[in-house]
């Protein structure tokens, strides 16, 4: 009985959880609808989750490439399909790796930080303060980061694939001694500009929306204190590592399943 | 400026993707529609090459078949600067390689009149199946015992 009632305690903490979240995507919307005539402040926040990840993004997508290229050589020489190498490798970027992945790296590097951040900021009463004055934070706080999350994303994500096509021309070529004509152009014949590339880009822009939603929406409703902002930081990476693996999916057989 | 850098390095590598990897300026060009029936069309797809000489000249747009005579039809966009096939040119599905993609092969023609928008090429061979190939040689290898004999 007693786990009936917990089980039913949690279904409904789930739903409502959900339902505020959405009430706060309609006001978040609204919020960045209304700073999108404030420059700087999306400028500045554009610095914090764009600049600051692309390292991370550049680093990882070189080595990614590198992994790709090696592997896929290993395996494709046994059918002496080498020369498809470079296709294989942008194809693994363009449609999987390179939005997925960096989806996953930006909520870890970005997401983590704006959820301490707006946690913290709620802890301290800095969001309360701002009410008081009158100026509605879900116009100076989270509009910008909205509208810089979903700007930065699928630019993270075209370099990430970008990046790791290089590195893995690096692999092909001063490793392999593929020519690099062979790499490039097998590219070229096999990667489709709208099928691939188009998808690709929108599926950045759908894990960005998603990524910076759940972030977003985490820092505002964490418990303030410390303890809570240290929770809602965990789900906050947690959460929409599952929700871009799951949504990754949908995407992929609605994109190219056949339609 | 740093934010300038970034959006600069974002756009560039989306630049990249769609110009350096995929060849995106090359398939805007202008084509014209040609068409052709096959008896059989093999393992050919949509958006398979079409080559003059193994040089690529378009894509085949579409494949449907024919509500009259049930015969495939193949429709090939070929790019407009390609515009003096001779009506007597013939079409075939090769194989790239043994086991490779399908692709539709033109081999131009010698006549003065040329094909245009939406004229079917005459002269067509179907793709060659392997299946039916094998079959043929046993086939024929059980016709003639006596050679076996030997």
């Amino acid at each position: 009985m007693k786990l009936v009632a917990e089980l039913g305690r949690r279904g409904i903490v789930f739903v409502s959880r959900l339902g505020a979240a959405v009430l706060f995507l309609l006001l978040a919307v609204r919020g960045s609808a209304m700073c999108l005539n404030r420059g700087k402040l999306i400028l500045q926040q554009l610095y914090a989750i764009g600049v600051l990840t692309m390292s991370v993004i550049v680093v990882s997508g070189l080595f990614v490439g590198m992994v790709l290229a090696l592997q896929g050589y290993y395996q494709l020489v046994n059918f002496s399909a080498e020369s498809n190498l470079g296709l294989v490798v942008a194809l693994f970027m363009v449609r999987e790796l390179g939005p997925v992945l960096s989806a996953l790296l930006f909520a870890g590097r970005a997401g983590s930080a704006l959820t301490a951040e707006i946690g913290l900021m709620k802890a301290t009463e800095q969001l309360a303060a701002m009410e008081m004055m009158a100026v509605d934070p879900m116009k100076r706080v989270i509009g910008p980061r909205f509208v810089a999350g979903i700007i930065a994303m699928p630019l993270l994500a075209a370099m990430l694939s970008a990046v790791a096509i290089i590195g893995g021309y690096l692999v092909a070529h001063g490793q392999f001694g593929l020519d690099a004509g062979v790499y490039w152009s097998s590219m070229k014949v096999g990667v489709d500009p709208v099928d691939d590339v188009l998808n690709g880009v929108i599926k950045s822009v759908v894990f960005g929306f998603i990524v910076i939603w759940i972030t977003l929406y985490e820092g505002y409703d964490a418990v303030p204190t410390s303890e809570g902002v240290s929770r809602a930081t965990t789900r906050t990476v947690v959460t929409s590592s599952l929700a871009i693996l799951g949504s990754d999916y949908i995407l992929t057989a609605l994109m190219f399943g056949g339609f | 400026m740093w934010v300038g850098i970034f959006m600069i390095i974002g756009i560039g590598s989306l630049l990249m993707l769609a110009l350096q990897v995929s060849d995106a300026g090359r398939g805007g060009g202008e084509t014209y529609r040609l068409e052709a029936r096959f008896d059989n069309i093999g393992g050919l797809t949509v958006k398979a090459p079409v080559m003059i000489g193994g040089v690529r000249v378009g894509r085949v747009a579409d494949i449907w078949i024919d509500q009259e005579d049930y015969v495939p039809v193949v429709g090939m966009d070929i790019e407009k600067k390609y515009d003096a096939l001779s009506v007597d040119s013939g079409a075939a599905i090769l194989t790239a390689g043994l086991l490779g993609s399908q692709y539709v092969g033109l081999t131009p023609g010698f006549s003065d009149i040329y094909l245009e928008q939406g004229d079917t090429v005459e002269l067509t061979q179907s793709a060659i199946q392997l299946e039916t190939l094998i079959g043929q040689f046993i086939f024929s290898q059980g016709a003639n015992p006596d050679k076996e004999g030997g």
